[in-house]
């Protein structure tokens, strides 16, 4: 690096939306935190629910101005390629992070499946933890017939999650031509294939909510239908509100093409949303193929 | 320097103390063959450790005292040299192999539970244990019998603490010497841990999985423990109390309890046809309750809301009389409201459910009977 | 490196905000930084007024002052206070503070994200504490074992779990920004293996903590929906497993325990060279030693659970790799002394905390490999012998580290010395109390007393009281640093720009107090 460069690192003086941030995820915890703790008990109706809704207002509001103020940083030329660096680095270990927390995820799909679930029923040195606790229970998986005795049907993969896979895998590579189109300055394209990306993206979630109620009303598979059901839940849940995120980036992205930022030397803003969306497509094929098909 | 003669003031309190005398401040060397290999294996690293420890405080005390800046010692320049930074990564993995290797023979002993001849399943629920001998009929409740009154001095002096403070059950767990016990540990609700130091036994008790463990006793005698994980409120009371008899003693003891268990049975039977007063329901009921039912729900009926509801002024309590019965002889799965059905007698139970419906203001006015409870249950 | 302060140019922007708008707003590493270190210590006395009221509790036997269920409030809060509320923030607050200087750049790469990093803390803690009212606080200590913490819980889950939520999303942005200013902003011809070891520790440390925070986050989400929303991942009867919670928390968890050993590696490894006045020894062998701590870190975990039913197998597989980490732990040890060998020694305070860190942790560690033998841990494994092992190298390691980091930047913060005198009885009393506070729980586990408990057999009595006098004066002792820095930034002799003589390292290159703004034109390295 030339120390030109260097010298033009922008520390920018000070900014009041870090600390709304903070005051938004505590409005957030906080109100979750009771709003969750009241399922279930019989008092109802206190101000959990509005501390929550608060929260999430003050974050879209800090997400708009600290966007809104980077935005026009950036278009007024304070960054700096190390800047831009910068910010690539911490998008993606940002993305790393998320990995690890799927990590936790997939770690009990699989605990459940090679462990836990065949040791109910008298794997390994567990005999007896079959044959007096858990007579009548088979370890299998999906698992269908639960060791309590709940039962549900598997979700298979062909229908729906094939169509999604499909979905998905084509928003993908229309994401890589947009990027194309950028890098040649071709800003036609560029917004053709990002808007098919969102509409993609958007279709996937469409879906993705079908299958729910086809789980829910007609499969009697439920989040507390055994470790299958949570498992199936959480996993596709989370990817669910990934793809949800990643959608409102392709979004914001798309609004300000519109508006006609980016150059194809400098698109900081189109890569990470590129780059979560990608994260997001991957996640899913594992998912496909752990989920669903094995 | 006052603070640097303080300590010693201290330490010399410290070592002149009856300290050393009366607690052991080392690992108990067991009554078990597993037992001895364990402190061993303790033993062994605790010299490992203390040698290397030697070693490295006292190039650094020497250090500290010769090469001090005050006795005008000049710095050498050296920072490295390969020779020894290997000869430091290496010798340390010898030592650690040679602590590897009898450790996995030992543990491989421990987890081998072949060819026992007597099988006790043990589990564990909030805060007792309950110990049921396979293929013997015979089962039954472990409690702490350390009165109330000795530990809890929140509102007063209480009583003087007895000897085996907190380590005294109502019925200790029988096994007999030089037999290869198995033990199945599993749990009702939360994990807990059975654990006796003299055997070098703690094992999880896993709700919903059976953990297996063995021991084989060399001498008669009575062993202590306590459970080793934290499980809620009264962990700390929760003891463990094992007899070890002769193998003689042991049989008879076994018969003697069969016999027993007989005469239980036909109690219970007998029962069924008494009718009590509203006095006697109250009395049996409040000593009832005050052992088995103010740990959660406390003497007083308060109980420690949200975890465990009051019964004082409670709906359950005031209202409908069989769904009262119902919670108490078969408990609410996936809380800390146990079965009492089989923990209690058909009398017992009459007469503490009738104590709730009349105490602490709860003036009902019902009166439970045995027969009551058996036929809202069937029990 | 250059040492003389007149060549370098320091390009004072001029402009600081005034009055509280400066603390909320800031983007200043060192505004941070200092916010940072003052959270971690109110955090750490609140911490410790809890382990006061524990340890008067089981000044003798009986129920004295608190009811069960409440102590398990204190421990559970207390464990989770002193790791989330003071070490881990009082690292990140050093890393604010140090490293920008060390490497010779501006700020931290993500000024913006650096100042929400922080103020999220005092928030997180806020919900925690305010469970205290809200019909009690977790009581299912530090680790939250299900099942305890989800279906028998005090209704206390919600609040906890969505308070590690935001403490998490701090941590990671926290750790993304040191990565990202290590990475990108060492100022030219500072080349990886010539950063300061001390910028080592923290880099490696930051990588642990994106790996393991989101592991929590989803551990604990888990726990939620297990709690509230009728999932069954550690539920058996549903086809889960209690022990499941255990292997993913440890995951996390054996991680987490060198989240706070790292960083006090590498604040030895650089005030032991300043007052031997000779340079590190093994430099490189350091480097690498941190990296395979950080990488065996993640295949240890379950030597936590020896007791909890796993296959043989997979004991001895924990048990080895758990062994193996005394290795490059033990390069690290002896790398200090052969640091101290023939240097020219003298006993500063950063110095004496230096030295009580090397051989206390060193017990600890002892300690911990004799945890690490599987079948004796059978015996050791919740007794108070984890307790000692653990507080040996959490306060008598991590925390005598962060005093140590303290005392030897105090002067470049501040601009003034601290007082030397009761510095020093602030570490005299510290070292004497700490021992009586924690060495003699090491009998008690052994005799047999289980950690977690209110209330004890009659024969742990006197090692009782006597820990607990060692607790209180441990605790009382903890007020002279309070007054040592108050009086530092109050006032005192004018510090030089390099008050140790030994020192080396680009922070030492700047006037004392640092301006608000060092390196707005990068240093040379050579
Ligand atoms: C800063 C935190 C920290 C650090 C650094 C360590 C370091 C180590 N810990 Fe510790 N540990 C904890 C924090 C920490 N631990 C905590 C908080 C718990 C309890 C959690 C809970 O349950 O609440 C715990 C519990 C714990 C257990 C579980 C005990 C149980 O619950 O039954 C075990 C078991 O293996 C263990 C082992 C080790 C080992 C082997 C090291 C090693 O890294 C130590 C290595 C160091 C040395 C060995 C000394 C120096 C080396 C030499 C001088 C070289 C030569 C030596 C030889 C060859 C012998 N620790
Ligand atoms: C980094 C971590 C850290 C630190 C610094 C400490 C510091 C201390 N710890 Fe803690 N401790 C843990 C981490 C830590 N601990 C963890 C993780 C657990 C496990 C929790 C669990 O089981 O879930 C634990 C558990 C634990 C227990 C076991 C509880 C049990 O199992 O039942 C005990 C008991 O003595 C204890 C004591 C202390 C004491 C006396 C201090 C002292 O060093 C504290 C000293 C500080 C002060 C006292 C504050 C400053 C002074 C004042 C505010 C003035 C007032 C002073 C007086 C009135 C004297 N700790
Ligand atoms: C280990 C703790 C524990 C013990 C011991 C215990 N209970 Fe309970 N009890 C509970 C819990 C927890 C509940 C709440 C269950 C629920 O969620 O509905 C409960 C609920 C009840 C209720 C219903 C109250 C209501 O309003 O919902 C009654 C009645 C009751 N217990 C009676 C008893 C009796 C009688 C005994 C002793 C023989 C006893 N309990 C011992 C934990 C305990
Ligand atoms: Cu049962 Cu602790
Ligand atoms: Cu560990």
């Amino acid at each position: 690096m030339t120390t030109k460069e260097y010298e033009s690192y922008y520390v920018p003086a000070d900014s009041q939306w870090p600390i709304i941030g903070a005051l938004a995820l505590f409005c957030i915890a906080f109100g979750a935190g009771g709003f969750v703790s009241q399922i279930g008990a019989e008092t109802e109706g206190s101000g959990w629910g509005y501390l929550l809704m608060t929260g999430i207002a003050i974050v879209i509001y800090m997400i708009v101005g600290w966007i809104a103020n980077v935005i026009s940083e950036s278009m007024s030329g304070l960054y700096s390629e190390q800047m831009s660096a910068s910010f690539r680095q911490g998008m993606s270990w940002f993305i790393f992070s998320e990995v690890m927390f799927f990590c936790a995820f997939f770690g009990a799909l699989f605990y459940a499946r090679v462990l836990s679930v065949p040791w109910l029923a008298g794997d390994g040195a567990n005999v007896m933890t079959g044959a007096v606790l858990w007579p009548e229970f088979q370890a299998a998986w999906p698992l269908i017939k639960t060791p309590a005795g709940g039962e549900t049907q598997a979700m298979g993969w062909f229908g729906l999650p094939l169509l999604n896979t499909v979905l998905l895998l084509t928003s993908s590579v229309t994401a890589h031509f947009a990027h194309l189109a950028l890098l040649k300055n071709d800003r036609t394209k560029l917004k053709l294939f990002l808007g098919i990306t969102i509409i993609l993206g958007i279709s996937f979630m469409f879906f993705q909510v079908e299958e729910y109620i086809e789980a829910y009303q007609h499969m009697n598979l439920r989040l507390d239908s055994g470790i299958y059901g949570s498992t199936f839940f959480m996993l596709t849940g989370f990817h669910g509100m990934h793809v949800t995120l990643g959608t409102v980036m392709l979004i914001v992205v798309f609004m300000r093409v519109l508006k006609g930022h980016f150059t194809p030397t400098d698109h900081f803003g189109f890569e990470a949303a590129s780059w979560y969306w990608h994260f997001v497509d991957v996640v899913w094929v594992l998912l496909f193929l752990f989920v669903y098909i094995l | 320097m006052r603070s640097r003669n303080l300590s010693w003031l201290l330490l010399g309190v410290l070592f002149s103390s009856s300290t050393w005398a009366e607690s052991s401040i080392n690992l108990t060397e067991g009554v078990t063959g597993v037992s001895h290999d364990v402190y061993d294996l303790h033993m062994l690293v605790l010299y490992i450790c203390t040698v290397i420890g030697l070693v490295v405080f006292g190039a650094m005390f020497w250090s500290m005292f010769f090469h001090r800046k005050s006795k005008g010692h000049v710095a050498a320049t050296f920072h490295e040299s390969t020779k020894v930074e290997i000869l430091w990564t290496v010798i340390p993995i010898f030592i650690l192999l040679a602590m590897a290797i009898p450790a996995t023979n030992t543990l491989i002993a421990i987890e081998n539970n072949d060819n026992s001849e007597l099988t006790i399943q043990i589990t564990g629920s909030q805060w007792k244990w309950h110990y049921s001998y396979f293929d013997q009929d015979l089962d039954y409740f472990s409690v702490l019998s350390t009165p109330r009154a000795q530990w809890d001095n929140l509102s007063g002096p209480g009583e003087e603490k007895g000897e085996n403070y907190l380590l005294e059950v109502d019925k200790p767990l029988v096994i007999p010497i030089n037999r290869k016990v198995r033990f199945l540990i599993t749990s009702d609700d939360v994990i807990h841990s059975w654990w006796v130091p003299a055997f070098a036994v703690k094992q999880d008790a896993v709700p919903g999985f059976i953990n297996e463990a063995w021991t084989n006793v060399d001498e008669p005698g009575v062993y202590r423990g306590q459970c080793a994980e934290l499980c809620g409120k009264d962990h700390g009371y929760m003891p463990i109390v094992v007899t070890a008899l002769p193998e003689n003693e042991f049989d008879a003891w076994l018969k003697e309890q069969k016999v027993a268990a007989i005469a239980a049975a036909e109690a219970e039977k007998a029962s069924l046809a008494e009718r009590m007063t509203m006095e006697e329901l109250m009395t049996l009921g409040e000593s009832t309750y005050v052992a088995s039912c103010a740990a959660c729900h406390q003497a007083n009926g308060a109980g420690f809301p949200p975890s465990f509801p009051a019964l004082k002024g409670s709906p359950i309590a005031l209202g409908d009389v069989s769904k009262h019965i119902d919670i108490v002889v078969n408990g609410k799965s996936g809380t800390g409201m146990q079965a009492f059905g089989k923990q209690l007698t058909l009398k017992q139970l009459a007469a503490v459910i009738t104590y709730e419906r009349n105490a602490w203001g709860n003036n009902t006015g019902d009166v439970v009977q045995t027969a009551d409870v058996k036929a809202a249950t069937g029990k | 490196m250059t040492t003389s302060t007149t060549d370098m140019a320091h390009d004072d922007h001029g402009y600081m905000a005034t009055g509280i708008k400066r603390w909320l707003f800031t983007t200043n590493h060192k505004d941070i930084g200092t916010m940072y270190l003052w959270f971690a210590f109110i955090m750490f006395l609140t911490g410790g007024s809890m382990a006061m009221v524990i340890r008067a509790e089981l000044f003798q036997p009986g129920l004295q002052i608190v009811n069960p269920d409440f102590f398990n409030q204190l421990t559970t809060v207390h464990g989770l206070i002193m790791v989330f509320g003071a070490i881990m923030p009082a690292f990140t607050g050093l890393a604010n503070w140090m490293i920008p200087m060390m490497i010779g750049a501006p700020d931290m790469a993500l000024p913006r994200l650096n100042n929400w990093s922080f103020w999220i803390l005092p928030f997180a803690f806020t919900i925690l504490l305010s469970s205290f009212f809200l019909g009690g606080a977790p009581n299912f200590g530090w680790t939250f074992y299900a099942p305890l913490s989800t279906t028998y819980s005090n209704g206390s889950t919600a609040f906890f779990v969505f308070a590690v939520h935001i403490m998490g999303i701090s941590s990671i942005m926290g750790a993304i920004n040191v990565i990202v200013t290590i990475m990108n902003l060492r100022a030219p011809g500072m080349t990886y293996m010539k950063m300061p070891l001390f910028v080592w520790t923290f880099f490696i440390t930051a990588y642990l903590l994106i790996a393991v925070m989101p592991v929590l986050a989803g551990v604990v989400t888990m726990l939620l929906t297990d709690t509230y929303f009728g999932t069954s991942f550690f539920d058996a009867s549903g086809g889960g497993d209690p022990v499941m919670f255990q292997h993913i928390f440890w995951f996390f968890g054996h991680p987490e325990v060198y989240i706070m050993i790292l960083p006090a590696f590498g604040i030895v490894s650089t005030t032991i060279p300043t007052f031997s006045r000779k340079k590190l020894f093994g430099y490189s062998s350091m480097v690498y030693a941190t990296s395979s701590i950080a990488f065996l870190s993640f295949i240890v975990w379950a030597h936590h659970m020896f007791t909890t039913g796993m296959p043989l197998i997979g004991e001895l597989f924990f048990m080895y790799c758990t062994l193996l980490i005394a290795v490059p732990t033990g390069v690290k040890v002896f790398n200090w002394m052969a640091t101290m060998w023939r240097g020219s020694i003298s006993f500063e305070v950063p110095m004496m905390f230096s030295i009580a860190f090397v051989i206390l942790f060193t017990i600890g560690g002892f300690s911990g490999l004799m945890l690490a033998m599987a079948p004796v841990d059978f015996q050791y494994h919740d007794t108070y012998f984890v307790v000692a092992h653990f507080h040996y190298v959490l306060v008598t390691g991590s925390l005598f580290s962060i005093y140590a980091a303290a005392y030897y930047w105090l002067p470049k913060w501040t601009g003034h010395m601290f007082n030397e005198t009761l510095a020093k009885a602030h570490f005299w009393c510290s070292l004497i109390s700490v021992n009586l506070l924690f060495f003699p729980m090491h009998f008690l586990g052994l005799a047999g007393m289980p950690r977690r408990i209110p209330d004890y057999a009659l024969q742990f009595a006197d090692f009782n009281m006597w820990v607990s006098i060692g607790g209180f004066a441990f605790g009382l002792s903890q007020l002279i640093f309070l007054a040592v820095v108050i009086k530092c930034i109050r006032g005192g002799e004018k510090a030089p720009a390099k008050p140790w003589d030994g020192a080396e390292g680009l922070e030492w290159t700047v006037p004392s107090p640092a301006p608000y703004h060092t390196f707005s034109t990068p240093p040379k390295i050579d």
